[in-house]
């Protein structure tokens, strides 16, 4: 357990991780606060449906209504960042649950009997591994038709490969280790060996590591979204925000930052996201790097 | 004579991986109807107009493995269907498109390479000073950024505001006639080397000011991705005993650096030249798409969009083929650049 105190402590100390602790812990707070921040109009019936006043292409700028502006469709920005919060954390975290009780399901298996289980399985995160990730999720998410639970599924699909590997690994690791033999000689099933005595020995760090991958998701799936890939129009999502303000990068002769906020704003938001799980995500990989430690 | 024997067990292994791929790819297209299968076997437009009987010759409504074996014999002939957003055979498409997409890659992928392990080195060799900071924050606001935000931010500055200065597409209006005409020869379709082969300098120039932008946006992340992995993998490298070795008698600490521990740190980065690939088929498809640069990644797109079932799967076919073939050439090079590798071991 000390272990764990000496992590929280090196993330504390360290100003980028807690920088991206902080970053992280205020989108929490914008996701959980968000009909408070951003109210549901009366009478709108689906909260994650950004609300838009009119159908006017243009964008309007910043105003005491709407403090960041609309985007094309007159969707209101700041609503549709502040729910679109929800939106990422529900996307990150249901596409990184699923893929690591995956990795884990699997890779304990594979790792643990070995033989011809293990081949099988490792042939199979061959085949997944031997796509390049975003041209898979595309091709899913068009075969599936586009929608929010398509993203995720093949979000989910393109990455479990290989958090089965990391943790294969893992269990390799510890298989043949004394304490692993003795449960066993004590006639503990595999079962019980797998889940009380491997895993929690072997796979803490994956795991941590594997759930700060929520940024990489949320990049994944704003992408998917960006190109048209994803949820249906005025969802409250960034990565269509930002594909909303493609048209109007450009403003006209004289006034080329007229739409700054459309294609600006929203983009941040992906971005501060991101990047808060990144900072964690490096921090403490140079915790967890053996070569790296204590020099 | 151990390196042969390797290579061909590598070739062997691609076997059951490329049977698998293709498997994969067939069962995502098992989810459709047979008349919207009947798309993936056409290879002429006036097939279009007669479906059923597309479905009749190929027998999409026999059991699964006899249309499996059908799909396979068609796909291994060169048949991957009929592309309806460009309406153009599948492989004929990716023929088509791909030159663009390489010219990309010949421009980001020197430029990657060099700046990542540029600013991984100068980052490790000034370990906890400004710079490394410096560089590291930069690496990881890099690897945060949405390239498709970054390439619109890109073009509102470079393209909005020194007005067109660095515009889109691959080539503007005057230019693209220019290219289309009779005394300019089409060596490659790469329209960078086919301007410096007709000795045209307009054209070239054209072509690197539609290129700058696209290139920049693919490779920020790819960039900030080589810097960190050279900067761990540097570190590791000057707390070598050689590196202290070198100090010892009196190596000048440029000399220690760049000859004795870049060299070896090197060896790590070679093996991600394999992701490397894929971050670029993965980014060439968001980058095109900004830029509306007509290359493979601009296609897939619009046939994702438009649900081109045919183009999007065979798209993807084509890329994991490259890719597992990518990955095998990075694995014999491993070979040969780090002696230590045992041969026999464990095949990754």
């Amino acid at each position: 357990m000390s272990d764990w105190k000496f992590m929280a402590r090196q993330l504390i100390r360290n100003p980028l991780s807690l920088m991206g602790i902080i970053i992280i812990v205020v989108f929490a707070i914008i996701a959980i606060f968000a009909p408070l921040i951003a109210p549901t109009p009366e009478g709108h019936r689906n909260p994650y449906m950004i609300p838009h006043e009119g159908y006017s292409v243009t964008p309007r700028p910043p105003s005491e209504e709407h403090i960041f502006g609309t985007t094309q469709g007159q969707y209101d920005i700041f609503y549709g960042c502040i729910w679109g919060t929800r939106s990422a954390f529900h996307i990150g975290l249901v596409v990184i649950g699923v893929v690591l009780l995956t990795g884990i399901v699997l890779g304990s298996l594979s790792g643990y009997f070995g033989g011809l289980l293990d081949e099988v399985i490792m042939r199979i995160t061959d085949i997944f591994l031997a796509f390049p990730a975003l041209i898979l999720a595309m091709a899913i998410v068009a075969a599936l038709g586009p929608s929010l639970k398509s993203i995720m599924i093949a979000l989910a699909t393109v990455s479990w490969p290989s958090y089965a590997r990391l943790i294969r690994g893992d269990i390799l690791q510890v298989r043949e280790e004394d304490y692993i033999e003795a449960s066993r000689g004590l006639g503990a099933s595999s079962m019980r060996v797998i889940l009380r005595h491997a895993l929690p020995n072997a796979i803490y760090p994956t795991l941590v590591m594997a759930s700060l991958d929520i940024g990489a998701i949320v990049l994944a799936a704003a992408a998917l979204s960006f190109l048209g890939l994803g949820v249906p129009e005025g969802y409250a999502d960034w990565g269509q925000l930002v594909s909303f303000a493609r048209n109007w990068i450009v403003g006209p002769p004289g006034d080329p930052l007229k739409y700054w906020y459309a294609v600006t704003i929203p983009g941040l938001f992906i971005l501060f996201f991101v990047l808060g799980w990144n900072l964690l995500g490096d921090a403490f990989r140079d915790i967890l790097d053996p070569r790296l430690a204590r020099r | 004579m151990e390196l042969r024997s390797y290579i061909i067990r590598r070739l062997l292994l691609l076997i059951p991986v490329l049977f698998g791929v293709s498997m994969f790819i067939f069962g995502i297209t098992m989810l459709f109807s047979p008349t919207q299968r009947a798309t993936l076997y056409i290879s002429d437009p006036r097939q279009l107009a007669d479906l059923p009987a597309v479905i009749e010759l190929y027998g999409l409504d026999q059991p699964v493995w006899s249309q499996f074996t059908t799909w396979l014999g068609q796909v291994l002939s060169g048949n991957l269907g009929w592309s309806k957003v460009v309406g153009m055979p599948v492989w004929e498409a990716i023929w088509h498109y791909l030159p663009a997409t390489l010219e990309l890659a010949i421009f980001a992928t020197p430029a990657i390479i060099f700046l990542g392990i540029l600013f991984g080195t100068t980052a490790a060799a000034h370990k906890d000073t400004l710079v490394d900071h410096g560089t590291r924050v930069g690496a990881i606001v890099g690897w945060s950024l949405p390239t498709f935000w970054l390439g619109l931010i890109l073009l509102m500055v470079f393209y909005g505001i020194f007005r067109g200065f660095l515009p889109p597409d691959r080539l503007s209006v005057q230019m693209n006639i220019m290219v289309n005409s009779a005394e300019f020869i089409r060596y490659t379709h790469i329209n960078t080397i086919d301007a410096i082969l007709n000795l045209n300098g307009p054209v070239l120039l054209d072509a690197l000011r539609h290129l700058i932008l696209p290139v920049i946006t693919l490779s920020v992340v790819n960039v900030a991705f080589i810097m960190r992995l050279m900067r761990s993998s540097m570190l590791e490298a000057l707390g070598k005993g050689y590196v202290l070795t070198a100090r010892a008698k009196g190596l000048p600490e440029r000399v220690v650096v760049n000859k004795h521990a870049r060299r070896n740190a090197l060896i790590p980065v070679i093996t991600i030249s394999g992701y490397l690939f894929a971050a670029l088929a993965n980014g060439v498809v968001i980058t095109e798409t900004i830029f509306i640069y007509k290359g493979i990644g601009w296609w897939a797109w619009q046939a994702a969009l438009n649900l081109d079932i045919p183009a999007i799967l065979g798209f993807a076919l084509f890329n994991a083929v490259l890719f597992v073939l990518v990955n095998l050439v990075v694995d014999i090079l491993y070979t040969r650049v780090d002696p230590r590798v045992r041969l026999g071991g464990t095949v990754q």
